[in-house]
This record gives structure tokens, sequence and C-alpha cells, in this order.
């Protein structure tokens, strides 16, 4: 199970809580299952977010390994500049 | 001679040198093609007829008369583009990409295209566009944040209702989306302050201002393959639009990606290319289309304004207790302002822990707003480095020294989320305090100001290919626009990885048919992701080497080691055979097996973040209000700096866009809702002679996810200098400015105690 943590405005599907746990390997399971799991959540994946693992921010979210205590966070995607 | 990491120990013989830029001679000679420099047999050019009205419901449009007139080859509206499939790779909602390209049953601002002629030259393209006819119903029309939000405001989608709101609205209102971030309780944080500072700050829009408008040349052939060239950040994304807004085959459609004057972020979109191709593919001929300056003010896209309250508390020891902001950000006529960013990098330099930053995505009735250079951190960062100031010079205590204090370090949980990996911002704002600079004295009516800010860097998808070329020289292949300087860090860092001289490298940006996809030129991820892909492909074409010199001497091919641009026998077989050359590889490769190349595509992630710190000394004339930057300097962590010159001069650009931004650019509208400014002498942007040198300092905490350490630098330097001239003028005055641009009537009636 891996720990992930929710930017604020996106917490409102867990009743507030600032994170959740659940099985992923990699940062695309882990939104397929987010998205399966938290439907409200489904249209802000498909709206684009970032994942953060360890402290590097993937902003195009896919394969990227995911272990059981890696620090994950969601975070609106980022562009421009 | 070679120059040795000072961290790492590393000895580069490439890296961290300052050659002479391959762009350069053309560049000053005039032979350098950019956006509007090319031309075709039989090309046509085209004009767009653009909105007079900030807000109006288009009844019709009879393109009956200029489409009669003699050397009119083809009239376009918005029947002739239709969305189809694709675009999927690209960050902008595209049905809104289409509705800003030409518009769909409203004009949402002045300026926004309303039809397009393409005819044998430009003054009949002109004429054409006086005899279309369109009939407007005038809307009442809100062109400011705060009258925008405001519960009588002219709504300008019926609708849009505001989204992650709870409960969900039940009338449409100009706000489109709240967000929110942060941790901690900052009511339980600010109970526990000493201090507390709370204003509400505003910006107002600027401008890029890169001196090339926009241009492209787009050629739709019979066969229905099409060509663009264009001055753009990202050819791959306008292929990606084109094809989706003219429901094209991506294969079919190549983008050329010109010289660039310019993007700042202001060119990761497309407003003429669509228009251009939709127009060649209906008249069957080459069409060129070039904005004209107040074309690009009315109709690109500027940044957003801004109105942000902040509140930060902290106690007499100097420590923060709790930072919180609401940021409200207009992103123009459509939803999508850069509010995400600028809420998250609010509070990133500082380690807090109790945080909060809302932020509201706000629609008025402006030119769709696009990225520019760190979009949305300069005015957050406005705002929570003049909190700063204030909160230092009421504790006691020396504003660097406050800043050291919170600053976010290795292991900080940042205010956006996760725990920053190692970073640099310490170490600038020690050099800031050890600098000359900041030691010096003051003169009259001078004030100092100092602030910091941030950037996340990108990575994303990247493409490079390198060929070895049989005389032993290397072309190296990207597909990132070169907006920077990036051709010379490619070469210096193939150069490095080869082991042949820089001179023997020469980089190109290809086009969109001749190598696999690369995101944007964007996010001040071009050093870094293209330059990584740079540095796998040429070791991929090391391992052919490497793999052709063991044929040639017989041995395994994992018996071959590279170094020095030679390959060498190792283990057994070590000192059997001399070290063999790149050129004496290469000029074998017909006889070995082909041409030698190596290739990447791959995802670049492991991004470093970036931070900077700033010191602007201001000036003021108390009885006209003009004010003049007399000193200023900045300090950044760039990881590594790949070619040190080049870093320089994003630093001092960063910091000169950030001055004028400070002083003088703004948007100014009319109570028609038209723009009041749209050319360079009524938008002041800085010339030369407005500025001092800007003095930089490159400091290197490298990036351990990068082979040579890049963090990225073009973004970071035009955080901070809102914050520092702000907190300058205020030390001068003797009064908080909480307003950009500072321009002179509002400084003489701050001088005055307005």
């Amino acid at each position: 199970m891996v720990k992930v943590h929710l930017w604020s405005s996106a917490r409102s599907v867990l009743d507030g809580a600032e994170s959740l746990e659940l099985e992923a390997k990699n940062a695309r399971e882990l939104l397929q299952r987010l998205g399966a799991e938290y439907p409200a959540l489904q249209p802000q994946i498909e709206k684009g977010v970032a994942v953060s693992i360890d402290g590097i921010i993937h902003n195009n979210p896919s394969f990227q390994p995911i272990d059981d205590d890696s620090e994950i966070f969601l975070l609106p995607r980022m562009a421009g500049g | 001679m070679n120059k040795i990491d000072d961290i790492s120990g590393t000895e580069y013989k490439y890296v961290g040198t300052r050659p002479v830029r391959p762009d350069g001679v053309d560049k000053v000679t005039g032979k350098a093609q950019f956006g509007a420099d090319l031309y075709a047999p039989g090309m046509l050019f085209a004009k767009i007829l653009r909105s007079p009205h900030a807000h109006a419901r288009i009844l019709s449009v009879n393109t009956d008369k200029a489409e009669a007139l003699d050397g009119v080859k083809a009239v376009l509206t918005y029947a002739d583009l239709e969305l189809g499939d694709g675009g999927h790779d690209l960050e902008d909602d595209m049905n809104h990409v289409l509705e800003n390209v030409m518009a769909r049953g409203k004009a949402l601002y002045d300026g926004h295209a309303v039809a397009a002629v393409a005819a044998n030259s430009a003054s009949i393209a002109k004429r054409a566009l006086k005899l279309i006819d369109v009939e407007y119903e005038v809307l009442p029309h809100v062109t400011d944040i705060e009258k925008a939000i405001a519960p009588d405001a002219p709504i300008i989608h019926e609708d849009m209702y505001t989204q992650d709101m709870d409960p969900k609205p039940e009338k449409p209102s100009n706000v489109a989306r709240r967000m929110e971030i942060g941790h901690g309780d900052i009511e339980a944080g600010f109970e526990k302050a000493d201090f507390i500072f709370e204003r509400r700050f505003r910006t107002e829009a600027a401008h890029q201002g890169y001196i090339e408008p926009h241009a492209c040349l787009a050629n739709y052939r019979s066969d229905g393959h099409a060509e663009i060239w264009c001055c753009t950040q990202g050819h791959f994304m306008v292929r990606s639009a084109c094809a989706a807004l003219l429901g094209m085959d991506l294969s079919k459609l190549r983008v050329t990606a010109s010289e660039i004057g310019g993007g700042f972020g202001g060119k990761t979109t497309v407003f003429i290319e669509p228009v251009a191709l939709a127009l060649s593919r209906k008249c069957g001929r080459p069409v060129k289309l070039v904005m004209d300056r107040d074309e690009v003010f009315r109709a690109s896209g500027p940044t957003p304004s801004s109105v942000i309250d902040v509140k930060i508390g902290a106690n007499k020891e100097g420590v923060i207790t709790a930072g919180f902001a609401e940021l409200w950000f207009q992103g123009g006529a459509f939803p999508g302002s850069v509010i995400d960013l600028g809420a998250m990098c609010s509070f990133a330099c500082y380690n807090l822990e109790n945080v909060k930053a809302i932020g509201w995505d706000v629609v008025v009735n402006r030119p769709k707003s696009a990225a520019y250079r760190a979009p949305g951190a300069p005015m957050a960062a406005f705002a929570v480095e003049s909190a700063l100031d204030d909160l230092a010079d009421r504790i006691g205590i020396d504003p660097i020294d406050f800043r050291l204090k919170n600053a976010a370090e290795e292991g900080t949980i940042a205010s956006f989320g996760p725990k920053f990996r190692r970073i640099g911002l310490k170490e600038t704002l020690e050099a800031a305090k050890a600098s000359d600079h900041y030691n010096s004295q003051l003169g009259p009516n001078q004030g100092r100001g100092v602030a910091s800010g941030f950037w996340f860097n990108f990575g994303g998808t990247t493409s490079a290919s390198i060929k070895i070329e049989l005389d032993g020289t290397a072309v190296v292949t990207v597909g990132t626009p070169d907006i920077g300087g990036s051709r010379a860090s490619m070469c210096q860092m193939a150069a490095e990885t080869l082991g042949i001289p820089y001179e023997d490298v020469r980089c190109i940006v290809a086009d969109t048919s001749s190598l696999p996809y690369s995101a944007t030129t964007e996010g001040s991820r071009t050093t870094h992701s293209s330059g990584m892909a740079t540095v796998y492909a040429a070791q991929n074409a090391i391992g052919v080497m490497c793999s052709r010199a063991a044929m040639i001497w017989g041995i395994p091919e994992d018996a071959v080691d590279w170094k020095d641009g030679h390959a060498r026998p190792s283990g057994a077989n070590a000192g059997d055979f001399e070290p063999m050359s790149l050129a004496e590889i290469a000029k074998k490769a017909h006889e070995t097996g082909g041409p030698i190349a190596g290739h990447c595509e791959f995802e670049a992630g492991k991004v470093g973040q970036s931070f900077g710190t700033h010191i602007a000394d201001a000036e003021i004339d108390p009885e006209t209000g003009f004010t003049k930057i007399v000193r200023y300097t900045v300090i950044q962590d760039a990881g590594r700096a790949i070619h040190p010159s080049y870093v320089e001069g994003q630093y001092q650009g960063g910091a000169v866009q950030g001055i004028g931004w400070a002083l003088n650019e703004e948007y100014i509208y009319g109570e028609d809702g038209r723009l009041q400014n749209a050319g360079f002498l009524d938008y002041r942007m800085p010339v030369c002679s407005d500025v001092p040198m800007i003095e930089t300092e490159i400091v290197e905490v490298p990036n351990t996810g990068h082979p040579f350490g890049v963090r990225g630098v073009g973004e970071t330097p035009i955080a901070p200098p809102l914050g520092a001239i702000g907190n300058a003028l205020s030390h001068a005055i003797g009064r908080r400015m909480d307003t950009i641009p500072m321009s002179p009537p509002r400084v003489l009636e701050a001088v005055n105690g307005g």
C-alpha cells in the first residue's frame, strides 16, 4: 500500500482527510485506482494532474515506479513558461 | 583549459566554458531566417479582421463583397474551422483554443479574430477586411478582476459555474474554478504570531514583449499534405493544434520552427497558424500571415493581472508562524489562468508549519492569457516578499537573515506538498548577504530591496538524435526550438560526452517529420531535457562505435571502453591495441556496418527546482515620481551552468523584464473595454538606457538527476524583481507600495502621502 497525499482542494472527496492509501506499482496504476475508487477525482485526473514521487514532480505521470515507502503527492498539472 | 567541478571534482573540458554561440553570426548579419522571412512561389498574404468590441454577440458575418474583390483568393470565418479529434497532448483546452483563434457566436475581447482574408497582396487583404460586414449586438463588458467577481458583473459565459466548490454554485459566474493548497493550521499559527502583516496587492497584466511578432507561412497541398514554417516555442504543439483544428493526420503536417525573436512563454500556443493553414487549404496557395504589433498586444496572450490578499505572521525570534494568501488571476476571456502555479509558488521559498493559499481563476473581456516566464510566480512573490520585508523591519531583523531563518531546504515540506530534494535557496541568500552590492552604501532618495523567488522547472517528452559523420564531426538534432542558447549547450554536452572538440559538433532543431515528438520549449526544460536526451543519444552512438572497434580488433564488444574520444581495449585485452579515435572509427563506418548514429526518445524527469535571490537599489525623484534602478544583482542556483554566458543572459533578461513590469508596463483599458496602449510608444518597456548593468552570480548546487547537474534557469529570474523593487521603493519612499506597476504617478502619490 502506498500513502497518497492530495492538494487541499482535491481533499473534499476524502471528507477532508489529507491522504489515502491504495495499491499501486506505478503512477499510471495509481491514477487508474484513484479514479476508480474516488469517481469525484476522475474529472480532475482527466483534466490533468502531476504526480510527485519522492520529491520529483512528473507532469506526465505514466509508468514511473512507486515503492511502498515512496512519498506521493497529487498536484495540479503544470504548464507554461 | 579544463574546468574542475567545485562540488563533485569532475573535470569538464567543454561544460562550463563560454564558446562562441553557433547562431550568432547569422543573427548579427541579418541572415537568420525568422517567421516572416520565408517566401514561397505563388504566396498570398493574409490579414485578420478583429472585433472592435470588448464583448459582443456576432449576429452575422457577410463576406460576399470581400470575396468579390479582385485579388482576394480566400475568406475565412469560424465555419471553416471545426474541432476534430486530436490535440490531446496539449495543455490548453482545444475548444478554447478554437474559439480564441476565431470567434464563434460572441466576440469576447477587443481584438478577437472574427474573419480572415488571403489575397495577392497585403494591401488588397486589408481592403477586403473593410468589405466584410459583421453585425454585432454589443454586450456589457468587464475587464477588471474585482468588477468581474462582483455580484452584478456581466457574465461572460452563461454556462460557466465555478468548479471545485462545495456546494456547487447555482448561478453562473466569471469565476471558473477555485483551488487550494497548504498544510497545518493557519489560525493556530497566527495565534502564535507577535507580528502580523495583512494587505491587498494588485498587479496589472504585462506582455512578454518579444521583439518578433507572430508569423507563419502555411502551404496546404492538393494531396492533403501540408507544411507550416513559423516562429514558435513548440512546433510539435503547433502541429497537434493545427491538425486537431483542421481534422488532419499528424503525419500529413510538417511544421518547421524558424529562428525565434523571443517567446518568453507567449509562443507556447497557436494564434494565427491554423488560420493561415485553413486559408491555404481553401485556396490551394501558400499563405503568409504576420501579426502587426497592435495585434500582438490586442490578441496574443499577456500574463494575467492579479489581486492578492496576503497575511503572514511571525514571532519575535523571526520565525514565520503562519502564511496565508488568496489569489485572483484573470486569464482573459477563457478559463485557465495560471492560478495553480501562482498559488503553489506563493510560499515555495519558505519552510512553514502552517500555510494555505487559495486561488480563483477569473475570466474577463481581455485576450486569453498565455504563459510568461515562471507563470504566476512574480505576482505571488510580489505580495509575499513585500510582506516579509515589512515583517523583517518590524521584528528588527535583517531581511536576508529573516529569509535564511525561514528558508526551504532539503527535506522541507513544500507549501504545495512534496518534500524538497537538494535545493540551493540558502546558498543564494548567503551569497546575497556576502555580496559587495548588499554591503554598499545607498545615496539620497535611494532604497534597497531584497526578494527571493522559485520555479519548479519542467521535464517532459523529449527526443534527440546524433549522427557521426565520416570526417569525425557530429550533428545533434533536437525537437526543442532554441530560444535561449540551447544549441550551444547541446553542442557542449555532446562534445563532453563524445570527447571531441566543441567546434566539431553542430546542433539543429529538426522539423516535426524528422524527429520523434518533443514537447515545447517551456518551463526551463530544454537544457535539462533535451540536454539529457543529447547525452543519452551520444552514449548510444558511443555504444555503436565501441562495437565497431571491437569488430575491427576482433575482440568482444564488452571488452571495449570509451574515454576521451577514443575506443580502448579493456580487461584482458587492455594494451593489445592502440586506442582508436572517433574520427578513425567514423572513417571506417561504411566498411563496418554502415552509418553511425545514436538516438534517445524518453520522458525526461528528475528535474531540479530553482531558487534565486535579487537585490535592487531604486532611486526616486520626489518631484516627478520617476524611479531609476541604480544597481541590481541576480543570484540564482543554476544546478550547473553549461554555458555561463547564456545563464547570465537569462538572469539579466529576467531581471530587466521584471524591472519593466514593476515600474511601467501595464495593459490600460478604456471605459469602452478597448486596449488603449497597444504599441511600444504607449506600452513602456525598458531599453538599455533605462537599466544598470545587471550583476549576476551563478550558484551551482547540482541537480543529481541530470548527467551534468542542470536545473534550468530561464523562469526563476523573473520571480523576484517585482518584490525586490517594491521593497526598494517602499524603503526609498517610506510607505509600502502595493500596486504594480509602480509608475511615476503612483510613486508620486505615495511620496505625497496618498
